[in-house]
């Protein structure tokens, strides 16, 4: 590997290394989505610093020029990530649904308690009695 | 019957143009029906319809498609309590008269969970064959031929959504319905759950106005979403869990 490729390599790894870190600090990022990038950072990191490693890596998945099973490992990381991202969209999604269909209903309750109350004449707000059992 | 309680769930997204003849139509023809407007975040003034001619209108907060709309008037029903519900479309395609043939065949065959008014079922009267395109005129009988398979020989129209369900089947779709476009594969859950269902011949209109949720250019990829849904249902050993074990959404689980 020459030292330029090296060199490249470890830098984007520490860059991206720090961009989590810093982005978890501003509580930008969740920690559970964080972990995946960190992950990911330290074995890039790791590869890129150590030759040794790399190579092993490289003579076992018979890749005769070892930078690019670093390429090969971060392609594979950036797969995982996108698939944790597409699980993480669907949990949302399906959240979203659910919270939208409750709310729909306890709307519908409320407006219709708060009608009959209204006809009633009643002193009490509707939201205190809406909770009660 | 007449303990029973009835609901008819109109799901309805823009359809502020045909809302309320469809639910001044059902106040007309189904008196014991208790009339709920499932409006999934429309545009127009469909709510302010619905409300003027005397449903009760549960609003979703933005737009959650055919299924989430439909869901959200299972939980209304299991919420509140009904032992019938049909879902009568808010477009006027679904004629409410029909639902009276709906009700007999749930009383004659009390052991069904589900009635499903069907456009394609040769029967005695002279109703006309609903006038549907020929491109989902095909992937509508893709869709028999596979579920036949599975299910057995008892479905001719399985994207009718003009159905008839009873308290189990209310049960079971409230806690758990497709999401995009729930008609075919609900009837794949049924047969998973043991429950049963069958098929009366109905009349249908053509669409009064509004957007149908199958657009042409989307038939194709109904059709991919359907087909990878029904594989994937029938790869699941139980597509719909039993209460105390996780829920099957997404949502409840933890990555």
């Amino acid at each position: 590997m020459t030292d330029r490729i090296q060199l490249l390599a470890i830098v984007g790894a520490l860059a991206l290394l720090l961009i989590v870190l810093e982005l978890v600090r501003r509580r930008r990022f969740l920690e559970r989505y964080a972990l995946v990038w960190l992950a990911c950072g330290v074995v890039l990191l790791a590869l890129a610093v150590w030759r040794g490693a790399l190579g092993f890596v490289a003579d076992l998945l018979g890749i005769a020029y070892a930078p690019n099973a670093l390429f090969f490992i971060a392609v594979g990381f950036v797969l995982v990530l996108l698939l944790h991202f597409s699980l993480a969209v669907s949990r949302l999604t399906d959240q979203s649904k659910l919270l939208a269909q409750r709310l729909a209903l306890l709307e519908e309750r409320v407006r219709r308690q708060e009608r009959t109350s209204s006809d009633d004449d009643a002193e009490q707000p509707v939201f205190e009695r809406a909770g009660s059992p | 019957m007449s303990s029973q309680r009835h609901l008819a769930l109109v799901p309805a997204f823009n359809e502020g143009r045909n809302v309320a003849s469809v639910i001044r139509d059902i106040h007309a023809q189904l008196p014991e029906f208790d009339v709920v407007v499932v409006d999934d975040g429309s545009t127009d003034d469909t709510v302010q319809q619905a409300e003027s001619a005397g449903a009760r209108v549960v609003r979703l907060p933005f737009n959650l498609g055919i299924g989430g709309a439909v869901q959200t008037g299972f939980r209304y029903a299991l919420e509140h309590g009904y032992d019938y519900m049909v879902q009568i479309d808010g477009d006027g395609q679904h004629d409410p008269a029909e639902v009276r043939r709906l009700m007999r065949t749930m009383e004659r065959r009390p052991e069904m969970d589900m009635v499903c008014g069907s456009r394609f079922l040769r029967g005695s009267t002279d109703a006309p064959l609903y006038p549907a395109p020929i491109s989902r005129r095909t992937g509508i009988h893709l869709f028999a031929f596979l579920l036949r398979r599975i299910v057995g020989p008892k479905i001719s129209d399985p994207t009718s959504g003009f159905r008839l369900y009873n308290r189990r089947a209310i049960e079971l779709f409230a806690r758990d319905y497709p999401h995009d476009y729930p008609e075919v594969e609900a009837v794949l859950m049924l047969h998973h759950n043991r429950l049963d269902m069958c098929e009366t011949r109905v009349r249908m209109f053509e669409r009064g106005g509004g957007q149908s949720s199958i657009s042409a250019g989307k038939s194709l990829y109904y059709m991919i979403k359907v087909l990878l849904a029904l594989g994937v249902g029938l790869a699941r050993r139980r597509p719909v869990i039993e209460s105390g074990e996780p829920p099957a959404v997404a949502a409840e689980r933890a990555l």
